[in-house]
């Protein structure tokens, strides 16, 4: 069957079965590659794109499901990378493996388009369906709260938000 | 000095034009290693082609080893980059393809790469800035020792001259190569790069969704695989309704592969290739496989519960270590404690499931694999298509997490055979049921201990019997102990016997191979026997790694060490904490590494465990040579060891694996976060890795935590099916 489909303020036609995943639409047939494959059953968030804002898992989502709704993928967060959780992201070295990090940054843009400032058991509920197998957790954490603020100051015309320093490891001479 | 003894080496160095203008820097380098973690490489390997210096002063450097989570791909351009005495931000990184002409040692395991590349990738780096300074002073007709480098030019102080490494790379390549044993390294002080806060050489690529993945290899007409194997290990294929599955829609080839009944290369399935991976995994509903099933059917978890518990009765087969006379140690003891611990079986659950893009043509195969051992990677792939390893091109690419996993190429050879039934380019992508059914997993094991504490409240006597698996005196794959295993040495009265029952269920090395395991074991029960003396558990331990008696790799004053700084770093034994609040501490040496943690956990009355917080002090040496990558690793050795502690459990039943997703294993997630705090401390020992040793304490750390809120011993994992309320 063919779709058309609006992806990163695209539209683009996809001759498809009616079940195939979004998921798979996206990598295999346009050769979008930064949304993930991690579980298959909603349950990593690896997958986690927006459709008209809302992050959603790709992975269980048929492509005949999404209409004409807006799909963002991480390469439509930003056209450049300019996107303040993915300046955070860099700033902070989140990533380790970074496989799961796309989706991670999806929920997280997600939740600060709708929720700008988030409490931390905000940020917990938000991003507690996005495993990270590397357990970079803490920074993730860091940066949701860093890109946050960085955002109120820059549309309330103030400076731009630092994040806090990292929380230890600083390496220390003994002798 | 390390108690381990170093490194002898020679290295040398090659050098030539760079097609395209510039200089590349090619090094030969044999070692020979007195060091017995790593006696099994081979003597003599050779290094190539690291750096390239481009005429606009781009400098181009080779990362070798593969990039799994572990910062690799940035931490050994680093080493490099500082002794050529480069600015970082003229950097570009590239990773290498598998090439053992001229490459040594591409390995992403054993937390083995930092040990074994500092000394000869600093070379590398010092023999570049060498060539550059020789080339300007060529250039100048002055003396090399009146040059001096920084950031990529060299300056000549007393004519106020100065040239950029880009000018000078044409006339360094005509010149010949310094010796790479006798150029001069940098000083500690002298260091620019290393020990300064690098972020990952690939983090912009990955936030903006770049294919950078083994998932996300292309190739111009490629199919997708999906390979159905029995679901009981070492299972073989009676038939198979192929032609029924050759009817659905997008597929091109169904076909049956027998496999050689080795788990390790190619285990008997059936493969399954369409147009695209969705239609050949939708089609593989269709399929019905009829197996024979073979002798693992009859193994399951339960049952090697219930024989280990009958073993106990009896006296251990192999004895491994015998020190003094541990009956009567423990008859004279003023306290004696038994217990009995037990452990699961884990899957390693990298997020990225296991994949290999392959190209079989013209007698030759290509391939794109995130493996963590490409060079056996290869070589399997090449026995078991009985091809030559020269014959095949393996190109590395980033793998998304390996945690031992990707030691295995069992992928990488299914990949292989595919590619060649079908002469197409091809990606085989497992599921994650695929994954979770198909892993090497970390091996369960069973403890029986007994030990006896003197009056005056020392360890005195200590007596395991381990019943693991394997065969004979053979253990299956990271189903082993040591037999200088801590306390192993340090207690006068000690025997430690094995009983191994034969597993037809794959194992392998996980995060910590054996100390994710054992740590758990005697780190808990010396806190068992600190409390049956009455002593506090810091001060117990400080006393034993005080009493030397026997042969040991431990080095007590490094692990003293940690465990006095992880001490004031976490308040140890000072202050109070709220009821259902408590601490627990554990030391753990592994990988060439020591660590001494301190967990706080909270644990409600009705036995609801929550971890507020980690306090890690390791001593991995000298250097930390990237500080931001070393916290992030080791936040995540901690998190990924309570991880596993609190929930993961993989069942054994007739002969498979129960569980098969993330919704039946339950790893840690974001909002159950602890804090961690990480602390090195710097010692006068060489460099040593850092993926592993973060995480063994940690377990017995928390379970210690547990006891001191609950009064509950933690013997078995996973935490979450025990009952730990308390009133
Ligand atoms: S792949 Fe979609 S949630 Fe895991
Ligand atoms: S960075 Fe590896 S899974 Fe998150």
């Amino acid at each position: 069957m063919s779709f058309t489909l609006n992806v990163n303020g695209k539209s683009v036609t996809a001759d498809v079965p009616a079940d195939m995943p979004l998921l798979w639409v996206l990598r295999d047939i346009l050769n979008l590659k930064g949304t993930k494959f991690g579980c298959g059953i909603a349950m990593c968030g690896a997958c986690t794109v927006h459709l008209d804002g809302r992050a959603t898992r790709s992975c269980v989502t048929p492509v005949s499901a999404v209409g004409s709704r807006e799909i963002t993928t991480i390469e439509g967060l930003s056209a450049d990378g300019s996107h303040p959780l993915q300046q955070v992201w860099l700033e902070l070295d989140v990533p380790q493996c970074g496989y799961c990090q796309a989706g991670q940054l999806m929920t997280a843009s997600a939740l600060l388009a709708r929720n700008p400032h988030p409490t931390d058991q905000e940020i917990d509920a938000a991003m507690s369906g996005n495993l990270c197998r590397c357990a970079t957790y803490l920074r993730i954490h860091e940066g949701v709260r860093a890109a946050a603020s960085r955002m109120a100051a820059a549309s309330t015309g103030g400076g731009p938000g630092e994040p806090d320093g990292l929380a230890g490891a600083r390496a220390e001479e003994e002798r | 000095m390390s108690p381990r003894g170093g490194m002898d080496r020679r290295q040398f160095l090659k050098i030539g034009a760079a097609a395209g203008g510039g200089l590349l820097i090619t090094s030969y380098l044999g070692f020979s290693f007195g060091n017995r973690d790593v006696e099994a490489m081979p003597p003599k390997l050779d290094l190539d082609a690291f750096i390239h210096i481009a005429p606009d002063g781009t400098v181009t450097i080779v990362a070798q080893n593969p990039e799994v989570g572990q910062g690799i791909k940035t931490t050994l351009p680093m080493l490099i980059a500082d002794e050529l005495d480069v600015a970082w931000n003229d950097v570009r990184v590239q990773q290498g393809d598998l090439d053992t002409e001229h490459y040594y040692r591409q390995i992403a395991g054993g937390s083995t790469a930092t040990p074994t590349q500092w000394l000869p990738m600093r070379r590398v780096g010092a023999a570049g800035r060498a060539l550059m300074k020789a080339a300007a002073a060529a250039t100048w007709g002055v003396p090399v020792t009146e040059l001096e480098t920084e950031a990529g030019l060299v300056h000549h102080r007393a004519s106020g001259r100065t040239l950029s490494y880009g000018t000078l790379a044409a006339k360094a390549a005509t010149l010949p190569a310094p010796d790479p044993e006798s150029v001069p390294l940098k000083k500690r002080s002298e260091f620019r790069i290393i020990g300064t806060p690098v972020r990952g050489v690939d983090d912009e690529a990955i936030v903006t969704g770049k294919p950078l993945f083994g998932i996300d290899q292309v190739r111009p007409g490629m199919l997708y695989a999906v390979f159905q194997k029995c679901p009981v290990y070492g299972g073989k294929v009676k038939t198979a309704n192929l032609d029924a599955v050759k009817k659905e829609p997008g597929v091109r080839h169904a076909f049956v592969v027998q496999g050689d009944g080795d788990v390790d290369t190619l285990s008997a399935g059936v493969a399954v290739v369409a147009d695209t991976w969705w239609l050949a995994h939708s089609a593989r509903n269709k399929l019905e496989v009829k197996w024979d099933e073979g002798p693992t059917a009859a193994q399951s978890s339960r049952g090697f519960a219930a024989r280990a518990a009958e073993l106990y009765g009896k006296p251990p087969v192999n004895v491994l270590r015998s020190d003094g006379d541990v009956d009567a140690a423990l008859d004279s003891a003023a306290h004696r404690v038994e217990a009995e611990y037990s452990y699961p079986f884990l899957s390693h659950v990298p997020l990225e499931p296991q994949n290999c893009t392959a190209h079989y043509h013209d007698g030759k195969l290509e391939l794109w694999a995130p493996t963590q051992t490409p060079e056996r990677g290869r070589s399997l792939a090449a026995r078991t298509l009985g091809m030559k390893e020269e014959d095949i091109t393996l190109h590395l690419t980033r793998i998304g997490g390996g945690f031992g996993r990707r030691l295995s190429n069992d992928y990488l050879v299914e990949a292989s055979w595919i590619a060649r039934e079908i002469g197409v380019p091809v990606k085989l992508l497992w599921s994650r049921e695929d994954d979770m059914h198909h892993d090497f997993y970390r091996p369960a094991g069973f403890h029986r201990l007994e030990g006896g504490v003197d009056a005056e409240g020392k360890l005195v006597a200590w007596r395991n019997h381990f019943v693991s698996f394997g065969e004979g005196r053979r253990f299956a794959p990271s189903a082993g102990v040591a037999s200088d295993e801590f306390p192993a040495g340090y207690v006068r009265d000690f025997t430690l016997g094995t009983t191994l029952l034969p597993l037809g269920v794959p194992t392998g090395a996980m995060r910590a191979p054996g100390s994710n395991a054992l740590a758990f074991v005697y780190q808990s029960f010396i806190d068992e026997l600190a409390h049956a003396a009455g002593r506090d558990p810091l001060h117990f331990r400080l006393d034993l790694l005080a009493a030397r008696s026997g042969e040991t790799r431990l080095d007590a004053d490094r692990m003293t060490g940690v465990l006095r700084a992880v001490a004031a770093r976490s308040d140890w034994g000072r202050g109070s904490l709220p009821s259902g609040t408590g601490k627990g501490i554990a030391c753990h040496f592994s990988h060439r590494g020591y660590f001494a943690e301190v967990v706080q956990a909270r644990v409600s009355k009705a036995g609801k465990v929550a971890v507020e917080k980690v306090w890690m002090v390791g001593d991995i040496g000298r250097q930390i040579v990237n500080p931001l990558n070393a916290e992030n690793n080791a936040q995540g050795g901690a998190i990924d060891g309570i991880s596993q502690a609190l929930g993961l459990e993989i069942t054994i039943v007739d002969g498979h694996a129960l569980q098969s997703n993330f919704d039946a294993y339950p790893l840690l997630r974001h909002r159950d976060r602890p804090e961690v705090d990480v602390h090195f401390l710097v010692t006068d020992n060489p460099p040593t890795g850092l993926g592993e040793p973060t995480l063994p304490p940690v377990i017995p750390a928390l379970c210690n935590a547990i006891f001191a809120v609950t009064g509950k011993r933690v013997r078995s994992l996973p935490i979450s099916k025990l009952d730990l309320s308390w009133s």
